[in-house]
C-alpha cells in the first residue's frame, strides 16, 4: 500500500499489512513533527502533496527495494494537512525473512521519498509561515536526521 | 490545444491558483510551454531554475511532446518526510 492520507497515522498502522508467516523482521520508520527547525520554534506543519504522482512515486520506491533487496512487502503512508508537534507525518514498514534487508530497504525508502516524492511542508512558527523547499540545512548537515 | 497546469506549495502561493487551463500550439514541447510561462507568469522567473516539471504525473524534460488535455505540474524542490 502506498498512500497519501488526511487522517492521523498510528505507529502500528502498517505492521500487519506487511507481515507474512515467512518473515523474521519488520522494520518501521516514523517521521514525526519536531518542535523546532534550526533556531526557530515550530508551532505546527502543513503538508501538501500532488497526491496522484506521490502515490505513484512511492510505489516506484517499492519496486526499487524489490529490485535491490528482493523485498516483497513494503508499505508507505504519508499524511497531508495540518500536523501538530509529535504527530506522525510519514510511516514506512518493510518486512523480510531476515533483518538486514529490511533495515537497508527502510533506510533507502525514506531517503528516496525525500528526493523524488512530490510532497511539501510549510513550517508555521513564531516568525511566520514558509514553505520548506529541498533538504533543510539541518538535514544537509546530517543526512540521517529526519 | 489546451493543457492543464498544476501549481503546488510556493508556486501556488505566488500564482494564486491551484490549477488553470493553458492554451498552446499543437505539437508544442514542454520546453515550449516553459518559454510561454515566462511571459504569462513573470513572477515565477526567480523560481525557474529550482523547478522540476511533471507531465501526467511523471517527471519530464524539455523535449517531451505535449498533447491536448495533458496535466503539467510545476514541482518545487520536494520536502516530504
Amino acid at each position: 500500500m502506498f498512500k497519501i492520507t488526511e487522517n492521523a497515522i498510528s505507529v502500528d498502522a502498517l505492521h500487519e499489512q506487511v507481515l507474512r508467516d515467512c518473515h523474521g523482521a519488520v522494520v518501521t520508520f516514523a517521521g514525526v513533527v519536531r518542535d523546532h527547525s534550526g533556531e526557530t520554534k515550530t508551532q505546527f506543519l502543513e503538508y501538501e502533496a500532488y497526491a496522484d504522482m506521490a502515490e505513484k512515486k512511492m510505489a516506484e520506491i517499492g519496486a526499487e527495494v524489490n529490485e535491490k533487496w528482493g523485498i516483497e512487502q513494503i508499505a508507505i503512508l504519508h499524511r497531508i494537512g495540518r500536523l501538530e508537534i509529535g504527530e506522525i507525518s510519514v510511516l514506512i514498514a518493510v518486512a523480510s525473512p531476515h533483518r538486514a534487508e529490511a533495515i537497508h530497504a527502510c533506510h533507502y525508502a525514506i531517503d528516496r521519498l525525500k528526493e523524488i516524492v512530490p510532497i511539501w511542508k510549510k513550517e508555521v512558527g513564531e516568525d511566520g509561515a514558509f514553505w520548506v523547499e529541498g533538504p533543510s540545512k539541518a538535514a544537509e548537515k546530517n543526512r540521517d536526521d529526519s | 490545444m489546451k493543457v492543464k497546469l498544476l501549481f503546488f506549495a510556493s508556486c501556488r502561493d505566488i500564482v494564486g491558483v491551484k490549477e488553470t487551463d493553458f492554451e498552446l500550439e499543437a505539437s508544442a514541447t514542454l520546453g515550449d510551454l516553459k518559454y510561454s510561462l515566462r511571459s504569462t507568469y513573470p513572477q515565477l522567473a526567480t523560481r525557474e531554475k529550482t523547478l522540476s516539471f511533471a507531465v501526467n504525473a511523471e517527471y519530464a524534460d524539455d523535449s517531451v511532446k505535449l498533447s491536448e488535455g495533458d496535466e503539467i505540474a510545476l514541482i518545487p524542490p520536494v520536502s516530504g518526510g
